[in-house]
């Protein structure tokens, strides 16, 4: 090292008073720890697992430098974890054979300061004298308290409608409305098959809205029993449901179809995240799991086209439910 | 140097006093004082690992035609934040580790947190003067596991859009003010404005992050204004005076390794172990779901109390009161979470024990505490379970339904059960080890004393 180097360094340790000055020797303590026996092999172990972090670290960088190494997200995390654990490893060397661990014994501190206590009383006690309507005064305070908690939270109201719920029982179907497939082409009722189901949407309308999807499928008109008032909704036994669950929104993807009808239970729509299970032939009635409503059933008819269309709106509510949202009554 | 650097820092911060006391404060000695120290080194991997995300997430859910590295989703319409999720996975160099790391990071943090929980609830830990460190960590787990449930639904991917669907629900099945409460959240009905996701962005990097690292100083401040615990290991252990290893040297370099060790778990599972796939559950769409879908460790319970409660809403005159989802949504968390927070008012007022208590308890020592305590452990477990049987079904072929008629009722009859016998394995250890202490006075008292050096 040069010359100059040492003498900017020096310079620097003196601006932040590194520099020892001389310091007035205290009186000659005796040793705060234990002495121990030195213990050059453990040390040696020490300097080999922070060598062996090093090139782990180094190994991280490389791996992370060359775009040509497959699995490089193994690589780099086996790289990266195993340099911690040679200096996870270190430490516990050092800690076992290294360091002094010696037993240390402390007070608890006191479970409570009696005279502070009784000063702070003192003080609260004496910082009041000069209120009379001490009553009258807590009672307006909380009122303000209360008031202008109000209007700081009132802003929120601004992170959406809250009061107006409107937006949450509109449905996009109306008398009229196509139904489309996935693709977006209209849906004809020729392309239904029984034993499978289907997903539509209505035609031009936001797919991202509870409402939208529909489960489609076809049932033999005589397993089919609607409840009153239901009458023509299901053309050629095409029966057409809400796709999300009445318990808790999610999208009812499964539709389970026996294979020998005479031991197994009917076809059913299940939710797969509560199993929730519909019956497509009743109406969309609960037949086991936690939902608590039948799925709204979409009355349908096939127009000179072949293509299938809403005649109306859907039997009940869509989704799931909350306080005081009426079920349609049953016409 | 040394002598040096020690004078640079009491003379420019005047902390030399605290600093000596500081380094040689107490740390008892035993291993299940070490899981608070897991969760705190996970929620620093958090942290870094998060802060990494951070510049290359998009917190929004305009959508726009996948053309990316993964090839089997090439042209489907995906949201920003998929998008951005898959190219970290696959385009960022590292940033599936990170990714992966920060996901094991928070499944381990959560691990560790209820860990301590219960080794803090079955020890009397609790009891004063910590009641406030008690009630601070218990608020932190009910803030991690919404920060858990947020950072997974950040993603955008099928199996976040579930998730956020149930919360949906749950939040709409709040009695008088459900459908406000969640108008409020979403901006609107489900799935909500384009402002929701920069809400549960932020929610989920900044707010729920500095209330749950501010609750940590303060609990940690907390434990070392009251010292440690300890347990009874000798007749030196009394209430007064603590036993144990000085922060300096002797725990330091205990401490430092652990974390070291928790750093290299987390990262070799994130490199390692695949954890949440994204590309393979695809985007999500309202009208989408799949099977088998399971949430993270962490809320399984829910799934499971949400999936067993049977099919009923409370409805009068046609108007829905009590919607399902808050059976399992609400209520039941709100149990576990209201019985945790009520127990040691509970416990003092039962005990009449109002004393300050620096000796931890054996769970023995405290039957009736282990016994119901054991038993809301085995209840919230088996409910747990519950949540896990569509998958048992497809594994072991056992049935779903009768699966989930069976713990309909062994939720309510098995913890009963274990409460009952919990009791008596406490009160039978405590009668033997007086037995014990009595035979061991009995030989070592000179009068009754067997011959030595035969």
């Amino acid at each position: 090292m040069s010359r100059r180097r040492i003498g900017l360094l020096a310079r620097l340790a003196k601006a932040l008073e590194l520099e020892p000055a001389s310091i007035d020797e205290p009186a000659e303590r005796g040793r705060i720890l234990p002495e121990a026996p030195k213990e050059p092999g453990a040390e040696l172990v020490v300097i080999v697992l922070l060598l062996l972090a090093s090139c782990c670290a180094a190994g991280f960088i490389a791996v992370f430098a060359d775009s040509r190494i497959p699995h490089a997200t193994q690589f780099l995390g086996l790289s990266l974890g195993l340099a911690f654990g040679f200096l996870a490893a270190a430490l516990v060397v050092i800690a076992r054979c290294l360091v002094v661990t010696e037993e240390l014994t402390h007070d608890y501190p006191p479970e409570e300061h009696q005279e502070a206590e009784r000063e702070l009383e003192q003080l609260f006690d004496e910082s009041r004298e000069r209120f009379t309507r001490r009553r009258l005064l807590v009672a307006t305070s909380a009122l303000t308290g209360t008031a202008m908690g109000a209007a700081l939270l009132a802003p929120v109201v601004s992170f959406g409608p809250v009061f107006d719920l409107s937006a949450f029982v509109e449905t996009p179907w109306f008398r009229g409305r196509r139904l489309v497939g996935d693709d977006g082409a209209p849906l004809k009722a020729s392309a239904i098959q029984e034993a499978d189901f289907y997903t539509a949407y209505p035609e031009g309308a936001d797919r991202e809205q509870l409402a939208a999807p529909l489960v489609l499928v076809r049932l033999p008109g005589s397993a089919i029993h609607l409840p009153s008032g239901r009458s023509g909704w299901a053309p050629g036994g095409i029966l057409a449901y809400s796709k999300i669950c009445t318990h808790a929104a999610c999208a009812i993807s499964l539709y389970r179809t026996p294979t020998f009808p005479a031991v197994e239970p009917g076809p059913a729509l299940v939710c797969p995240c509560h199993y929730s299970t519909f019956d497509p032939a009743t109406g969309g009635t609960v037949l086991f799991g936690p939902a608590g409503r039948p799925l709204p059933q979409l009355p349908l008819e096939v127009d000179s086209d072949g293509v299938l269309r809403a005649t109306g709106n859907f039997s009940g509510p869509v989704g799931p439910s909350w306080w005081g949202i009426r079920s349609r009554k049953p016409t | 140097m040394i002598r040096a650097s020690v004078r640079w820092l009491d003379r420019r911060t005047g902390t030399g006093p605290l600093v000596r006391s500081g380094l040689r404060y107490v740390f008892p000695d035993n291993w299940s004082f070490l899981l608070g120290e897991v969760a705190l080194y996970a929620f620093m991997v958090l942290v870094v690992t998060g802060i990494y995300l951070v510049f290359f997430f998009q917190d929004s859910t305009a959508t726009t035609t996948y053309h990316g590295a993964y090839g089997p989703l090439d042209g489907q319409q995906v949201s920003l934040a998929y998008q951005s999720v898959l190219d970290i996975s696959f385009s960022v160099r590292a940033g599936l580790l990170i990714r992966q790391t920060h996901h094991w990071a928070a499944d381990v943090f959560l691990a560790a947190i209820v860990l301590h929980l219960l080794r803090v609830f079955f020890t009397g830990a609790f009891r004063p003067p910590r009641t406030l460190t008690y009630y601070l960590g218990l608020t932190m787990l009910t803030f991690s596991l919404l920060e858990g449930y947020l950072g997974y639904s950040l993603g955008d991917d099928l199996l976040s859009g579930i998730g956020l669907a149930i919360g949906y629900g749950v939040a709409l099945s709040v009695p008088f003010v459900g459908a406000n409460l969640a108008s409020l959240i979403w901006g609107g009905p489900f799935p909500g404005t384009s402002a929701f996701w920069p809400r549960i962005y932020i929610i989920h990097v900044l707010v729920l992050p500095v209330l749950i690292g501010t609750l940590l100083v303060a609990h940690l401040a907390l434990v070392a204004a009251r010292h440690h615990t300890q347990f009874r290991e000798s007749s030196r252990h009394t209430e007064r005076r603590i036993i144990g290893v000085p922060a300096f040297p002797g725990q330091a370099p205990r401490s430092l390794a652990l974390m070291f060790a928790v750093f290299a778990v987390l990262f070799l599972l994130g490199g390692l172990v695949q954890v949440n796939p994204v590309w393979l559950w695809g985007p999500y769409h309202v009208g989408l779901s799949t099977n088998g879908a399971q949430p993270d460790w962490y809320l399984g319970w829910l799934i499971g109390a949400l999936r067993l409660v049977p099919g009923f809403d409370v409805v009068i005159d046609r108007r829905t009161v009590i919607p399902n989802p808050f059976w399992g949504g609400v209520l039941f968390p709100g149990i576990v979470f209201g019985l945790l927070f009520l127990w040691p008012t509970l416990e003092r007022r039962f005990t009449r024990d109002r004393a300050s208590h620096n000796l931890l308890q054996r769970p023995r020592e405290n039957p009736w505490r282990t016994a119901i305590g054991t038993a809301l452990l085995a209840w919230v477990f088996l409910v747990f379970m519950a949540g896990s049987a569509d998958r048992v079904d497809v594994l072991f072929g056992l049935d779903y339904a009768e699966q989930i008629s069976v713990y309909r009722i062994a939720i309510w009859v098995i913890p009963l059960i274990v409460l009952l016998v919990t009791r008596r394995i406490c009160t039978e250890l405590q009668a033997a080890d007086r037995v014990a202490s009595v035979r061991r006075s009995a030989l070592h008292s000179p009068k009754a004393g067997p011959k030595r050096g035969s």
